[in-house]
């Protein structure tokens, strides 16, 4: 590869990127997912969301990249009060933010090149302008092989680099995961963590929900745990480091 | 293989799939409707043509009716009606009619021959007049007094008129269907769009997420469906004027059927527009149900 797919942002400063206050959420009439859940996340910080199947993850995330919106409580993303945020502005911000997801979300319709595209296409840059990237950025994740492939085509793993490298091609300064080894085995599984601790190492702040314990054990990072919607007050960090 | 992908000649595919079972479906019936508008539309111009036709015949005519008074023949009013009538400025002829003319006339209300032969029947006589600047009844009418003749004038105003109402109520009724065909296509268009914007939920997702806008995500689905409109529309409209052609065809040794509906050859392309407006009106209903669905998400 002939350069870093991401350079480094500004100087990592202690400002917290997203700070929960008193979060509640619920769907409809239905009882509370999350109930009065307050946290920071400082700006280039690596973290675990863990808790059991229903406790609030995915949610948890939602909100974060605002495909839902809370109950109760304020969220602030980038110092911004999304209570306060304009509809108008809500794409622009979406886009420092990029997601992951267990089940991938890729386009089927789309090359590999097309999917890792799809942000600065859509941010309006012109093709010249970052087909050189997205060949990088491909290569760097291990697709450099398969960009003209179609995502049916492609293994659990390789579908899961494909969404990491179509999730950080606009280097956000958020990076989100829900269960991003979910569908993988072990040793891809630790592969993509890799990944995601080499982007947070270029300055993405990156929060991944998981329920491997194995893993999250492994990476040595500080844990958010969420038990029947709440934050649990012993988080903590994981022990062991990634082999 | 790798080596046959060159990004440096990559160029961006279309962001929403290729179109599906569902769209030939919408493609079908808005080249119906376009197919129906079509009709409607030449069948509009033609009536039209052949009301203008009737109500020139009929301006460009009057009938007067003479009844013999005193020492006058019912022959000698006639003359006398038809001599006084011809110097009104606005007639260029006034013809006396042969009584057994006049007869004939009223013979499908008596029946022929049913007429008795010392029954004193009123004379006709056909007026023509000069159709930019038809002489009035009225003055006629003077004339034929100012003459002492007594009679009537019948310049068929009655009857233009019901005609011109009978005209104005076709193109109305065409109005109508036409406007009523544009809101089904947009309502059509607008059922579409929700089914493509639910059907493509994935796709609307992964442009949400990597930071599409309201507008940039409708702004596809508009392009979409004007396309296809178009194309649907182009057909149905070529599809009428072929229709419309065929019937002129049959049509054209069958006098009555062509003065009721005379259709020239360049009514044919009175659907040409279709394609273009079919496309506004899905590209604007399109857009405005795309964004009010969209608009529903946080």
């Amino acid at each position: 590869m002939s350069r870093k797919p991401l350079d480094l942002p500004d100087p990592i400063s202690p400002q917290a990127v997203v700070r929960f206050d008193g979060v509640s959420m619920r769907y409809g009439r239905e009882p509370e997912v999350l109930r009065d859940v307050s946290f920071e996340l400082e700006r280039g910080s690596f973290h675990f969301l863990t808790g059991p199947s229903g406790s609030g993850k995915s949610t948890l995330l939602k909100l974060i990249y605002l495909a839902e919106e809370t109950s109760r409580g304020r969220i602030e993303i980038f110092g911004q009060d999304l209570a306060l945020l304009k509809r108008k502005d809500r794409p622009m911000m979406r886009r420092r933010i990029g997601v992951v997801f267990q089940e991938f979300r890729l386009l089927d319709h789309m090359t590999v090149f097309d999917n890792a595209a799809l942000a600065p296409r859509i941010a309006g840059r012109k093709p010249a302008e970052y087909r050189a990237d997205v060949a990088d950025l491909l290569a760097w994740v291990g697709l450099g092989e398969r960009m003209h492939a179609m995502p049916p085509a492609l293994s659990g793993g390789e579908k899961q680099r494909l969404a990491i490298a179509r999730a950080v091609i606009n280097r956000p300064d958020i990076l989100l995961a829900d269960e991003p080894t979910g569908n993988v085995d072990e040793a891809m599984g630790l592969r993509i963590l890799r990944l995601f601790m080499e982007l947070n190492r270029v300055g993405a702040t990156v929060l991944i929900a998981s329920h491997d314990s194995e893993l999250v054990a492994r990476s040595g990072m500080p844990v958010l745990n969420l038990q029947g919607g709440r934050l649990a007050p012993d988080g903590g960090f994981a022990s062991e480091q990634p082999r | 293989m790798s080596l046959a992908f060159d990004a440096n000649r990559w160029w961006p595919a279309p962001l929403l799939p290729r179109q599906d079972g569902r769209d030939w479906a919408l493609l079908f019936v808005v080249a119906a409707l376009s197919f129906l508008a079509g009709l409607a539309a030449v069948g509009a111009l033609a009536g039209s043509r052949a009301t203008e036709g009737w109500r020139t015949e009929l301006i460009g005519s009057a009938t007067v009716v003479v009844r013999a008074e005193g020492s006058d023949t019912p022959d000698e009013a006639a003359a006398r009606a038809a001599a006084a009538v011809s110097g009104v400025k606005g007639v260029t002829e006034a013809r006396a009619l042969d009584p057994a003319k006049a007869q004939a006339l009223i013979a499908p209300w008596i029946g022929p021959g049913a007429l008795p032969a010392d029954l004193p029947t009123p004379r006709l006589i056909a007026v023509d007049l000069d159709r930019k600047a038809p002489a009035s009844a009225a003055d006629m009418q003077k004339a034929l007094k100012a003459a002492g003749v007594d009679a009537d004038v019948d310049d068929h105003s009655r009857w233009s008129a019901q005609i011109m109402r009978a005209g104005g109520a076709v193109e109305a009724v065409a109005a109508a269907l036409f406007a009523l065909l544009l809101a089904t296509l947009g309502a059509v268009v607008a059922f579409a769009t929700r089914q493509g914007l639910t059907a493509r939920r994935e796709v609307v997702e992964a442009l949400y997420l990597a930071g599409a806008t309201d507008s940039f995500i409708a702004r596809l689905f508009q392009a979409r469906f004007a396309r296809g409109a178009a194309q649907a529309s182009l057909a149905g409209a070529l599809l009428a004027a072929v229709a419309a052609a065929a019937l002129k065809i049959a049509s054209g040794g069958d006098e009555q059927l062509t003065a009721l509906l005379p259709i020239a050859w360049p009514d044919l392309i009175a659907p040409a527009p279709f394609p273009v407006l079919g496309a506004l009106v899905a590209a604007v209903t399109a857009r405005i149900t795309a964004m009010a669905v969209l608009a529903e998400r946080p």
